[in-house]
């Protein structure tokens, strides 16, 4: 029934004109109506993208909801969208975690909140059609415009130190992505065409190859981030305001791994097949030592930046130890398991990260600050946040029912068969995770009550516990039964690799 | 004997019109009192939408040349035409309350910019080396009163000094460059220049390439390219801002202009020579102007140093030597045009009487004044940093794309890394206007007339209309050449 609607366009541009709309709502002495509007469009966004779901054909690696207008026929750019098994899920999540961070901004953000949620819309519509784009330049325009809100985002309505932070986000992305256009444009001038199916199918000699393939590593390195080009990250996260870190972990980092899917595996597999030792290096340098450092951090959002690091070196390794899974003859199996595990992986650290921030947010709405030392035995007096915040601890420490544990299983299971020492390192996370995040929750929610400040807490309101119970069902769900993700995506990631696995030399 | 010949004068109707109307601007303010003054501007701008009219109307379908050759009405011309009569009308309007509070709400002014005007639509006809220089020296002639205009700034007067050498050196370079290709061919036609050129490429090598580096360092003066830029941030401060504004839009486009007329149309076999020169002048343009930009902290100064980088990536256009780096440069230009007209309408607004804003930390606060004029001049910034969806983006993706396609990747990569430079200082003014606390004992006020308002809303959101959908104006840059 929907067959016949532009639904992706739908989605991609009811936020972004929602966005502009709220702006103009302004900023009266009341600023419940550009609210309320802003949540009722973010719902109504969320609510267009479940029929992208339900509609949704899981027999086929086609794209779906595809649409296509010529756009800037000069260049040959083409207003070309369209979703498959990777990017569907993504969309879902960009929608639904928009929602929650504008019921979080509700009461916490006082000044300019009809700017501060239009930045928020504008951003989703964006980070939409990030994903959706079907077309290099669209996809460009979209990773690139995302950046001038969650600049002003952290700029305004950041910490004490938010230029420095938001400055060094913007600089190192634009950085990596600059790069990234001269190798679209380099491949539009051998193929004509800049839609990303042409590139898929585009013949690079291996040098070719290699320059492209470092290009879009750098774009997507630092957006994911990978180390050691991460360092933008924990300052972004410290210094945004509790949505904008929110979206930041659950989505934008997500842009990355997306990238590498779309664009890096699939155009240059030879390269890739090459330079696997490369990223696999970083991974593990992203779980193993970045899970140390977040073992010693004082601050909590600080804390939870690292683990997003450590946790994407997760999706990264899974996205390259294929070669080495299918080099040791374990066939495709292996290789679609090491691919899925790292897309259940983005998905579940988009909620998990997501309700990890929150939970700081609704501390640091209550005490203002963020430093571990300044709380503890917060469970005497929030002992319903307590259990929140317990749950999505263990959730990030991937306790198996919770989805945190579903992601990475795949991911070491898959690295067992491609070497063991490096499915060991990948395992250390276990621990490591698990030591990092349950010593803050110690830290913080038990204990004896830390000082007077803690005694005078009050528990999470209504509003409170409706986005976070939210969360942790979706959490719950995707732990026990993840086979609604995993289906979606089978066909895809299939097809996928079939393509990778054929050299294009 | 040769008889006389009636020249076509039909192509050259605006420029007849624009004169005309010039001078009865002149004339008819002599008689206006002070109070009345804004009839001069509205004789000003009516006589610019007149010769936009003009331009249009008698647009031909093809190529069309008269006086012997000299003056040439194609696709290119008239586009560039347009472009310039339709910014100039704009940067007067923006002007007003500017000329007023700085009390140089004179006639003169609007007689001298017409007149510079006048001399840009020369420049972009012109199809003769005597032609490019007459059209070159009524705009810089009209532009050195225009600096000069308010009497009691001694620094507008040293600004205005320091142009006239400065700018009559680089004339006298030109004109030297000129005399010693009139000495190898023996014409100052372009057609012709361009024939014997070509016959003597393999005869007389050297003599040329002689000529030619003394015509690209007097262009590369005009367009403020690095080593030749030393006087572009001295003027753009020192000018009366309503005077930079001008200076900063559309001579830009004219100078394009005379870049394609003498190294395309009429030295185009030399464009191996050309390439090089322009090569090694672009980067060091845009690196220079880049980095130097950084430790501004007077925003028309940065916005100089920022132009400088600008040319350097149109240079980067014309240097791929193909039709589709010339259309690239030329939809730089013009874009780049648009833009810094809203930067400076914007900066503009916040003078007032005895107050000259210029600097950055000028534009503090001014979110939180007026969240609509701060919002139109982060696009300005964001355009001209190249971040989509600005139009800005499309400009940097046309260019480099020429350069990629005659496999100069690592020049592309240069050019990119650099503009990374740029974001920075663009940012900084970002962060001004939205991040920085504003100061309370300061004062910040904005101007608010109607037709300023409206004008200056339609030019900012055209950056993003542009930005979406770039192919209108992307095909009348690439009819230009075709």
């Amino acid at each position: 029934m929907y067959a016949d609607w532009p639904l992706l366009s739908l989605v991609i541009w009811t936020p972004i004109v929602g966005g502009i709309l709220v702006l103009f709502a302004g900023d009266k002495e009341d600023s419940s109506g550009a609210k309320k509007l802003a949540l009722l469009v973010s719902i109504v966004t969320f609510l267009l993208t479940i029929p992208l779901y339900t509609e949704f054909n899981v027999d086929t690696h086609l794209l779906q909801f595809v649409e296509r207008h010529s756009w800037i026929p000069a260049f040959n750019i083409n207003y070309f969208v369209g979703v498959d098994g990777i990017s569907m899920p993504l969309i879902l999540l960009t929608s639904f975690t928009t929602v929650i961070v504008i019921i979080a901004a509700w009461e916490s953000i006082k000044y300019r909140a009809s700017q501060y949620l239009a930045a928020f819309l504008i951003m989703e519509g964006f980070m939409i059609g990030t994903f959706s784009s079907l077309d290099a330049i669209l996809f460009y325009i979209f990773f690139e415009a995302m950046l001038i809100p969650m600049f002003l985002v952290i700029g305004v309505w950041g910490g004490a130190n938010r230029i420095y932070a938001t400055l060094k986000f913007f600089i190192y992305t634009f950085v990596g992505s600059v790069l990234m256009l001269v190798a679209l444009i380099y491949m539009y001038n051998k193929s004509g065409s800049f839609s990303i199916f042409d590139f898929h199918a585009l013949q690079l000699n291996l040098d070719e190859q290699i320059l492209i393939f470092l290009a879009f590593l750098i774009a997507f390195a630092v957006k994911v981030p990978m180390w050691p080009v991460h360092t933008w990250l924990p300052d972004a996260h410290v210094e945004a305001p509790t949505g904008g870190s929110v979206i930041l972990a659950a989505i934008m980092l997500k842009i990355g791994g997306y990238g590498f899917l779309r664009f890096s595996l699939p155009i240059t597999p030879d390269a890739s097949l090459e330079l696997d030792w490369l990223v696999i290096t970083m991974s593990l340098t992203a779980v193993v030592y970045i899970g140390f450092i977040a073992l010693v951090q004082q601050d909590m959002k600080k804390l939870i930046a690292y683990s997003s690091i450590a946790h994407m070196g997760f999706v990264t390794l899974g996205f390259f130890i294929i070669f080495r899974i299918i080099d040791n003859g374990n066939g495709t199996q292996g290789a679609a398991l090491a691919l899925e595990g790292g897309m259940v992986q983005m998905i579940s650290h988009g909620f998990i990260s997501g309700a990890m921030f929150l939970c700081v947010g609704v501390l640091y709405d209550r005490m203002h600050s963020r430093q571990i030392a300044d709380y503890g035995g917060v469970a005497n007096t929030m002992p319903m946040f307590a259990g929140f915040m317990v749950f999505f601890a263990m959730a990030n420490a991937g306790l198996p029912g919770t989805s945190g544990f579903v992601g990475e299983f795949m991911v070491i299971l898959a690295s067992f068969q491609a070497n063991f020492w490096i499915a060991f390192l990948a395992a250390t996370t276990l621990i490591l995770g698990a030591a990092y995040t349950l010593w803050m929750v110690k830290r913080v929610i038990f204990g004896d009550t830390g000082n007077d400040n803690v005694r005078a807490l009050t528990d999470i309101n209504r509003r409170e516990f409706f986005f976070l119970s939210i969360l942790a069902m979706a959490v719950l769900a995707l732990g026990l039964w993840p086979d609604p993700l995993v289906d979606v995506m089978h066909v895809t990631i299939d097809n996928l690799l079939n393509h990778i696995m054929i050299s294009k030399i | 004997m040769s008889e006389f010949i009636q020249p076509n004068l039909i192509p050259v109707i605006p420029e007849m019109v624009m004169l005309a109307m010039t001078c009865l601007v002149l004339v008819v303010d002599l008689f206006l009192p002070q109070a009345k003054r804004g009839f001069t501007l509205f004789l000003t701008v009516l006589t610019l939408l007149l010769t936009a009219a003009a331009v249009i109307a008698i647009a031909p379908a093809d190529t069309v040349s008269t006086f012997g050759g000299s003056f040439i009405l194609d696709q290119l011309a008239v586009t560039l035409k347009v472009a310039i009569l339709l910014i100039s009308a704009l940067v007067f309007i923006y002007s007003r309350d500017y000329l007023k509070d700085h009390d140089i709400y004179k006639g003169e002014y609007y007689v001298l910019g017409l007149f510079a005007v006048l001399g840009m639509m020369i420049m972009t006809s012109a199809h003769s080396f005597l032609l490019v220089y007459l059209g070159l020296e009524l705009l810089s002639l009209s532009l050195y009163a225009m600096i000069a205009f308010n009497r009691k700034s001694i620094q507008a007067s040293e600004s205005a000094m320091k142009y006239f050498v400065l700018g009559a050196m680089a004339s006298g370079l030109l004109l030297y460059g000129i005399s010693i290709f009139y000495g190898i061919t023996g014409t100052l036609d372009l057609n012709q220049v361009s024939d014997v050129v070509r016959m003597q490429l393999t005869e007389n090598p050297i003599a040329l390439s002689f000529a030619l580096t003394f015509i690209v360092v007097g262009l590369s003066f005009k367009l403020g390219a690095v080593p030749f830029h030393m006087w572009l941030p001295d003027i753009y401060q020192g000018a009366p801002t309503s005077v930079t504004l001008f200076i900063g839009t559309a001579p830009k486009i004219a100078g394009f202009a005379m870049a394609i007329r003498l190294l395309v149309d009429g030295l185009s076999d030399l464009q191996a020579e050309w390439s090089q020169m322009l090569l090694v002048l672009a980067v060091v343009s845009m690196a220079l102007g880049n980095i130097v930009a950084i430790v501004q902290t007077n925003f028309k100064r940065m916005l100089a140093y920022s132009t400088v980088s600008h040319v350097g990536f149109i240079m980067l256009g014309l240097l791929s030597g193909t039709e589709v780096g010339y259309s690239a440069a030329m939809f730089y230009t013009l874009t780049y045009a648009i833009t810094a007209s809203v930067a400076f309408g914007v900066l503009m607004l916040l003078n007032r009487e005895g107050f000259e804003a210029e600097n950055i930390d000028d534009l503090t606060g001014l979110n939180n004044k007026n969240p609509w004029y701060a919002a139109l001049l982060a696009i300005a910034l964001f355009s001209m940093a190249g971040l989509p969806p600005t139009v800005g983006f499309y400009a940097k993706l046309s260019v480099i794309q020429a350069v990629v396609s005659i496999d100069m990747v690592w020049l592309a990569v240069v050019a990119v890394l650099l503009s990374v430079i740029g974001l920075f200082y663009y940012l900084r003014v970002v962060k001004a206007m939205y991040f920085d606390p504003s100061d309370e004992g300061r004062e910040l006020t904005i101007k608010e007339s109607l037709d300023v308002k409206i004008l200056l809303s339609l030019n900012g959101l055209s950056l993003l209309g542009l930005g979406i959908f770039p192919s209108g104006l992307m095909a009348y840059c690439i009819l230009a050449f075709s």
